[in-house]
C-alpha cells in the first residue's frame, strides 16, 4: 500500500517545529506502525536525509516508551492499544496519516516525536511507594489480601506510564496516572499506612509540575492503552478528601 | 590456561551464605555516607540493588539509557517469579529449587551460587509484597501459585501475565523513594561507553548524554553493572529493540572475563516471523504451556486448518516424546523438538516454521472464563498482532532468541575479575548454567539486587573507607573519554551507504543460521568468516546522519551494532570450543541415538571464562572447574 505522512519535525526543545510531508510506497499491511516508521527512516537515511526521531523499545505494550499521537489520538486507532500494537492494516491505501508528539506543558518536546516525561518520575518520587527497606518485610502471607482487592489493585497497577492520559486531556492533567498509583496502594493493606500522605503529596506535586486539573471528561480512560478506568479517579478523590479533613501528619 | 578462583566459602552448602554474612567485612553506618556507588541499569536487578544500597546509607548514582528507570526490559517478563515457599504443600524446598535449577541448567552452573539464589527466593516475595506488588491471590487471601516448565511443583508467583512489570515497578518505586530522600540520584538517558579502571580497580564510568551528546565522566568507589542480556544479537528476539551487550563488552575490553558467552536461550513459544520488515518477535509466556497443548499434523505438509484435522491425525509431539513432563519440558528441549518437526516438513502456517499451541481442550474443560482469567492479556496481545482469536483457533508459535545465560564472569561475591566491578542479574553468567528454567530470571535478578549485592558490595567497600573518590580529571578518566570520543567520531566519519540496522539484520541472520538452536563445527567456522567480512564492511560503509552533539538515534544504534559484531565472534569461538551439547548449546556432533543433547562431563564440566587480548586478537580461555558435591550428575531426562 501507499500512504502519505504528515509528521511533526522539531530540531530540539529550543526551536520551533513544523509538519513535514512524506510519501511512502511499498508499505505492507502486516507491518506494525513502528516498522513502517523504521522503513521510512531507513529510506530517508540512505537518501541522505534526516530520519524522524521517535521512542520505542519493548514492542509489547508494556515499557511505555512509545508515545505517538496518530490522527488525533494518543497511540492511534484501536481501543486499549499502545502505538507498538498498531498495524498498518488499520489504515487505508492512500490514506494521509498525521503523527505528532504528546502535547502537554509538562512534557516538553526534545526532538521530533520525542518528549521529556520526567515529570512522571517526579510524581512517583512524591509518594508513589511504600516506605519499606529491604530486609524488613514480613511474610507475604502474613497480610492476607482478598482476591477481589488484589485483582482491583492489579488493574490500577497495570499503568505503563506512557502519558497518553495527559496527552488526551484538554487540561493536560495527570490525574489518571496519580489515581492509578494512589488507588493501587490504598487497596492493599501494606499501602494503607501511608495512604493519606501519599494522596496529598502526589496531588500537590502534580499541581507544582504544571499538570492541569481534572474536569471529568473521561478522555484519559478512552485513550488509555491499558484500559485504566476513571473509577480510580473517584477513589483518588475520596482518598484526597479524607486525607484533607484528617489531622495533619 | 589458569584456574579461576570463585571464592566460594568453605563449609556445607546450606551454611555457606549464612557463614559468609556472619564473617564478612562491614561498613559502619557513619562511613557509608562517605562511599559512592554507581549502578548501571534499572531492571529487576539494578533498581533493587540501587535502592537497597541507598537504604543502607551509601550514595548511589543510577544510570539507564531509557528516559525512566521504569522501562528496562524486565518489565516485559510475563509468567512469574519462583520461590521455594512450599505454598502448595507439594514437596517444595530450598534444596528442591536448587536441584531443579542445577538439573535444568544441565549441570553447568556453580552449586554455591544456585543454592544461595534458592535460599533468598522467599524473601523476595515478602519484600515485593510489602512494596505493594499485587501478586495473584486465592479467595482466602493467600498467595496463588502456578507451575512452570522443567519442575514438578507449583512454586511460581505471578501477577496475571505481567509479573515482570509489577516486580520491576516494585524495585522502581523503592528507588524513587531513595531519590526523594536524596540518597540516590538518577541519570536517565545516558549510555555507558566505558569503565574507568585506576590502579587495577573500577573507579568510574564514561557515559554519553543521549540528549545533548555530551560525554560525561562519573567517579565512584565501586561500579555495579545490571545491564541485562544480549539476545538482540539475533536482531529478531524477544528482547526490547534497544537491549544490548555494550556495557558487558566495555567491561570485557577493560579486563573482565566473559563467562559462557554461547549459552543463549531460545524460547519455544514466540509469535513466528510474519514479514521481512519485522523488528522483533513477541514472546507468549511459558505459563501457557500449563493449559495449551503443542502439536503438528501427523502428515507431512498437511495444510488443512487446525479445526479440520481430527484428533487421531494430530501429533502432540512433546507429550509423545516426554511423557513425564509433557508440554512442560524445559525451554531448550521444547524449542529443539519444535525445530525438529518443522525441519522435517511437519510445520504449519504460511512459512511452515510454526507449531500449534492449542487451548481447545482447556477451554472445553475449564470454560472460557477461567482461561481468560489466567491468560486474558496474553490472548489479547496475540490477537492484536496476528488478528486471530486463540479461544477459537490455536496459536501458532516458533522459537526465538531470548535470554542469555552467559555474561560477565563473577565470583561468589558477584564481582568480576576487575576488583570493584560487580555484575548482577542477567548481565552475569552465574546461576542458570546452560539453560534457564522459567520464572527464575526475575528471581535471580531480584535476589542479586535486594539480598546479595548489598552484602558483597559492602564487603568490598569495607577496605575503601579511607580512599577518596578519584578526581574525574585523573589521566585514566581523560584517556577513557578520549577513546570513547574517537570511536564515535570514527562512526560519523565513515559516511558510507548502509544503515546500522541493515548491518544488525545481517549479523542476526549469520548468528541465527550458524549459532542458534543447533550448531556444528562447519557452520560455526563459516560464521567466523562471515562475521569478519561483515565487520570490514561495517567499518567502511556505515552511514550515520547528523552529528554527535545532539539526539542521534542512528549513532546509538551504530555503537551497539559495533559491539554486537565483536560479541558475535566471542560467542562463536565459545561455541566452537565447547564440543559437547549441554542445555541450550546443542552441538550436532554430540547427541544420543535418540537425538537428545549429550554432555561430555569428563572434558567440559567447566565454565569457560574468556579474557580479552586486544582488538581482533583471539581471547584467552580460562576454566573454572565445576564440582558437584550435593547432586548426582546424571543424564538430564524429562521422559
Amino acid at each position: 500500500m501507499k500512504i502519505k505522512l504528515n509528521i511533526w519535525k522539531q530540531e530540539n526543545g529550543k526551536t520551533k517545529g513544523k509538519f513535514e510531508k512524506y510519501e511512502l510506497d511499498g508499505v505492507d499491511a502486516e507491518m506494525s506502525f513502528l516498522e513502517m516508521l523504521d522503513y521510512l527512516n531507513e529510506k530517508l537515511i540512505t537518501e541522505g536525509k534526516e530520519p524522524v526521531a521517535y521512542e520505542h523499545d519493548c514492542h509489547e505494550a508494556i515499557c511505555g516508551c512509545c508515545s505517538l499521537y496518530i490522527n488525533g489520538h494518543p497511540h492511534g486507532p484501536g481501543k486499549e492499544t499502545a502505538t507498538c500494537q498498531v498495524h498498518m492494516r488499520s489504515f487505508k491505501d492512500g490514506e494521509t496519516i498525521t503523527v505528532e508528539p504528546w502535547r502537554a506543558k509538562s512534557f516538553p518536546v526534545l526532538k521530533d516525536l520525542m518528549t521529556d516525561r520526567n515529570a512522571f518520575d517526579k510524581l512517583m518520587s512524591a509518594g508513589g511507594f511504600v516506605s519499606i527497606d529491604a530486609g524488613q518485610a514480613p511474610d507475604a502471607n502474613a497480610n492476607l489480601v482478598g482476591k477481589i482487592d488484589a485483582d482491583k489493585a492489579f488493574d490500577a497497577a497495570a499503568c505503563i506510564g506512557c502519558g497518553a492520559c495527559v496527552a488526551a486531556c484538554k487540561n493536560s492533567s495527570a490525574t489518571l496516572f496519580v489515581a492509578a498509583k494512589v488507588s493501587q496502594l490504598a487497596l492493599l493493606p501494606q499501602g494503607k499506612i501511608e495512604a493519606k500522605r501519599r494522596a496529598l503529596n502526589m496531588v500537590a506535586k502534580m499541581d507544582e509540575l504544571g499538570f492541569g486539573s481534572c474536569t471529568n471528561t473521561g478522555a484519559c480512560e478512552a485513550e488509555c492503552p491499558k484500559g485504566i478506568g476513571i473509577d480510580f479517579i473517584a477513589k483518588l478523590n475520596r482518598e484526597y478528601l479524607c486525607a484533607s479533613f484528617s489531622e495533619a501528619e | 590456561m589458569s584456574k579461576l578462583d570463585a571464592k566460594i566459602p568453605e563449609g556445607p552448602l546450606a551454611e555457606k551464605w549464612a557463614k559468609y554474612k556472619a564473617t564478612q567485612k562491614l561498613v559502619s553506618p557513619n562511613n557509608r555516607k562517605k562511599l559512592d556507588i554507581i549502578v548501571v541499569g534499572t531492571g529487576i536487578a539494578g533498581s533493587p540493588a540501587a535502592a537497597s544500597l541507598a537504604e543502607m546509607g551509601y550514595n548511589v548514582k543510577v544510570f539507564c539509557f531509557q528516559d525512566s528507570a521504569r522501562r528496562a526490559h524486565s518489565v516485559a517478563a510475563q509468567g512469574g517469579i519462583n520461590a521455594s515457599r512450599n505454598n502448595k504443600n507439594d514437596g517444595d524446598s530450598v534444596y528442591r529449587l536448587f536441584y531443579d535449577m542445577i538439573k535444568g541448567g544441565d549441570y553447568r552452573a556453580r552449586e554455591a551460587n544456585v543454592y544461595r539464589a534458592a535460599q533468598v527466593s522467599s524473601n523476595i516475595i515478602d519484600q515485593l509484597t510489602a512494596q505493594g506488588v499485587p501478586f495473584a491471590r486465592e479467595y482466602g487471601g493467600t498467595l496463588a501459585n502456578r507451575t512452570f516448565g522443567g519442575v514438578q511443583v507449583s512454586r511460581t508467583n505471578y501477577a496475571q501475565g505481567q509479573t515482570g512489570q509489577q516486580v520491576l515497578l516494585g524495585g522502581y518505586s523503592a528507588l524513587k523513594r531513595q531519590v526523594s530522600l536524596g540518597k540516590a540520584t538518577m541519570f536517565p538517558r545516558q549510555q555507558m561507553l566505558d569503565i574507568v579502571v585506576i590502579d587495577g580497580k573500577a573507579r568510574g564510568i564514561i557515559t554519553r548524554n543521549l540528549i545533548t551528546g555530551e560525554i560525561e565522566r562519573h567517579a565512584a568507589h565501586a561500579v555495579v553493572l545490571a545491564t541485562g542480556g544480549y539476545g538482540t544479537i539475533y536482531y529478531l528476539s524477544t528482547l526490547a529493540v534497544q537491549s544490548n551487550g555494550s556495557a558487558a563488552m566495555a567491561a570485557f575490553r577493560k579486563g573482565a572475563f566473559f563467562g559462557n558467552p554461547s549459552f543463549i536461550q531460545i524460547h519455544p513459544t514466540c509469535i513466528p516471523v510474519l514479514n521481512e520488515y519485522q523488528s522483533k518477535l513477541t514472546l507468549m509466556s511459558e505459563s501457557l504451556r500449563n493449559d495449551g497443548r503443542i502439536w503438528v499434523p501427523k502428515a507431512e505438509g498437511d495444510k488443512r486448518k487446525a479445526s479440520e484435522i481430527p484428533d487421531e491425525e494430530r501429533d502432540y509431539f512433546l507429550e509423545r516424546r516426554y511423557p513425564a513432563f509433557g508440554n512442560l519440558v524445559p525451554r531448550d528441549v521444547a524449542s529443539r523438538a519444535a525445530k525438529e518437526r518443522c525441519d522435517n516438513g511437519f510445520g504449519v502456517g504460511k512459512t511452515g516454521l510454526a507449531v500449534f499451541l492449542d487451548f481447545r481442550d482447556a477451554v472445553a474443560k475449564q470454560g472460557k472464563k477461567v482461561i481468560k482469567g489466567k491468560y486474558g492479556n496474553l490472548f489479547d496481545m496475540y490477537e492484536k498482532i496476528t488478528g486471530e482469536v486463540p479461544y477459537e483457533t490455536p496459536m501458532m508459535i516458533y522459537p526465538a532468541g531470548h535470554y542469555t545465560m552467559g555474561g560477565l564472569w563473577v565470583d561468589y561475591n558477584l564481582q568480576t575479575t576487575i576488583p570493584g566491578l560487580f555484575a548482577i542479574g542477567e548481565a552475569n553468567f552465574s546461576e542458570h548454567g546452560a539453560n534457564r528454567l522459567g520464572a527464575s530470571a526475575l528471581m535471580q535478578g531480584a535476589g542479586d539486587g535486594y539480598f546479595i549485592a548489598p552484602y558483597t558490595v559492602s564487603n568490598y567497600l569495607a577496605d575503601e573507607i579511607s580512599n577518596k573518590v578519584p578526581s574525574t580529571d585523573s589521566p585514566e578518566f581523560v584517556e577513557a573519554e578520549n577513546e570513547a570520543k574517537a570511536v564515535l567520531d570514527k562512526f560519523l566519519s565513515i559516511k558510507g551507504t548502509q544503515t546500522a540496522t541493515s548491518f544488525h539484520k545481517r549479523l542476526g541472520q549469520i548468528m541465527w543460521t550458524h549459532s542458534g538452536m543447533q550448531r556444528n563445527e562447519e557452520g560455526l567456522k563459516k560464521a567466523l568468516v562471515e562475521i569478519a567480512d561483515l565487520k570490514k564492511e561495517f567499518w567502511s560503509d556505515l552511514i550515520i546522519p547528523g552529528t554527535a552533539n545532539e539526539i542521534n538515534q542512528e549513532l546509538e544504534k551504530a555503537s551497539r551494532v559495533a559491539d554486537f559484531i565483536d560479541l558475535a565472534t566471542l560467542i562463536v569461538n565459545d561455541a566452537l570450543n565447547r564440543k559437547e551439547s549441554c542445555g541450550a548449546h546443542f552441538r550436532e556432533e554430540s547427541r544420543t541415538e535418540g537425538g537428545e543433547a549429550m554432555r561430555i562431563d569428563d572434558e567440559y564440566s567447566f565454565v569457560a571464562a574468556w579474557e580479552y587480548q586486544g582488538a581482533d586478537k583471539e581471547p584467552k580461555l580460562h576454566k573454572e572447574d565445576l564440582k558437584f558435591e550435593n547432586v548426582e550428575v546424571k543424564v538430564r531426562s524429562y521422559k
